[in-house]
């Protein structure tokens, strides 16, 4: 097969990488760039594991081809800690255990900042819509949505 | 048997002339637009290679226009830009509804009205919402481009009028003109993330008096197709949209209905189901109409 030459930003850095025509961005994202942290689920866009931003909207890198990244600027779980400093949405889920066994966790996380950045007080409801996208057969999802919730209410008053 | 190959022409020509020289030399090529349906298909029990022809990179495909006549939704138009759309959606509330129910909020930034078209499967949600709103697809390949209502695109079970050469550039919508609303109601049995058990999209316009003066009726998951429903827009014309006439349009639907059963539903629990959710969308029109 042909492989496709794409450049694409990850993460803020400029990336370049060969991908075969069909090869998802979670396959170029994990086995093409190292970026292991965007887990594989379902590979069929029902679980949400597998969740990047793409050009500043949440997708599941499953359900997009690796050679549509061309020009595109991605942001993956890799990219949410500052350094050796958490994230306040990644503190909260190991303050509330939000997590067992963690397949589930960086697509939660991702979508859960994607929420906060688009509404920063959002109700339960809209939580639990937003991340209906997002399965997890260990919490039972209270131990997340409580997460996010406190979440949010640190972003907006920080301690 | 080739390779998988992808290609993301930059101009309208240049993608038909890739399809037609592609057809010509027996190439298996398949659109992508959002992408998800065509990556699950990739990935399931069809799997064999093709070359995949990505329209999102023509600016005809992401065109969004709200006319006084006509809205135009191009064919790469995500239904996350639809439901952002404040204007598109107080004008047609029932068409950004169907695309909404649509997956979660990962597909919703991905998927599109007209790769659910295209899909054209007997479920897909936005078909019998685009029915009623009497849109028209707007398809351009080797020789020119065509019209066609939605009603006529979709032939069977994932298979659509186009030729390989073809493909959809966007979906023409009338744009409604005062007293007039649209809904689209489906059943499952969640309360999101399913497929269609059945599903009803209805567009009215009433008169000053509440007299209804047009009515279309769409119809999906309950026959190959998804449906336009002439008799249950009959019983509402001419009526105030009233019980008697909403059980009218709804007996019309069960009638129009030819479903199998599967796992999701009987035949005779999808014939009851779809005049229901004719009523209920009727009613929701009828009063989306009132208010506008």
């Amino acid at each position: 097969m042909a492989k496709v030459h794409i450049s694409t930003t990850v993460n803020g850095q400029p990336m370049d990488v060969l991908v075969e025509p069909n090869d998802s961005l979670l396959d170029t994202l994990r086995d093409g760039l190292g970026l292991t942290g965007t887990k594989e689920g379902c590979a069929t866009g029902d679980c949400g594991a597998c969740s990047v931003m793409l050009d500043g909207r949440l997708v599941c890198s499953c359900l997009v081809l690796g050679a549509e990244a061309e020009g595109k600027t991605i942001d993956t779980i890799e990219g949410v800690a500052d350094g050796d400093g958490l994230h306040v949405i990644q503190q909260k889920f190991l303050e509330h255990a939000a997590l067992q066994c963690g397949i589930c966790t960086p697509g939660f996380i991702v979508a859960a900042k994607a929420l906060l950045e688009k509404n920063p007080n959002p109700d339960e409801t809209t939580i639990r819509y937003w991340l209906a996208g997002n399965l997890c057969r260990c919490t039972g999802y209270d131990k997340i949505v409580r997460a996010v919730q406190d979440a949010a209410d640190e972003l907006a008053s920080p301690a | 048997m080739g390779d998988y190959a992808y290609a993301a022409p930059a101009s309208v020509d240049s993608t038909i002339e890739l399809l037609s020289s592609s057809a010509d030399s027996g190439t298996r090529t398949q659109v992508l637009a959002g992408g998800t349906d065509v990556l699950v298909q990739m990935r399931s029990n069809d799997r064999g290679p093709r070359l995949i022809v990505d329209i999102k990179q023509l600016a005809e495909t992401n065109v969004l226009t709200i006319g006084e006549d006509e809205i135009y939704i191009g064919a790469a138009i995500a239904s996350a830009i639809l439901n952002e759309n404040a204007e598109l959606k107080s004008r047609l509330p029932g068409l950004v509804e169907s695309a909404d129910l649509i997956g979660s909020t990962q597909i919703q930034g991905r998927a599109t009205i007209g790769g659910n078209l295209c899909n054209s499967s007997p479920a897909g949600d936005t078909i019998p919402a685009l029915i009623a709103n009497s849109a028209v697809c707007h398809i351009v390949g080797s020789d020119g481009e065509r019209n066609v209502p939605v009603e006529d695109f979709v032939t069977g079970v994932g298979t659509n009028c186009m030729a390989p050469h073809e493909f959809l550039l966007g979906l023409r919508v009338p744009a409604p003109k005062g007293n007039t609303g649209d809904a689209y109601l489906r059943f499952i049995p969640r309360t999101e993330m399913d497929i269609a058990v059945a599903g009803a999209g209805v567009r009215l316009t009433l008169d000053d008096s509440g007299t209804c003066t047009a009515a279309r009726v769409g119809i999906g998951a309950v026959a190959p197709t998804p449906l336009l429903v002439p008799e249950a827009a009959d019983a509402l014309v001419g009526t105030q949209v009233d019980a008697a006439a909403l059980d009218a349009a709804a007996a019309a639907c069960s009638a129009a209905a030819s479903p199998i059963t599967d796992k999701r539903g009987t035949v005779e629990y999808r014939i009851k189901v779809v005049g229901v959710l004719c009523k209920r969308a009727g009613e929701i029109a009828r009063d989306r109409a009132k208010a506008s």
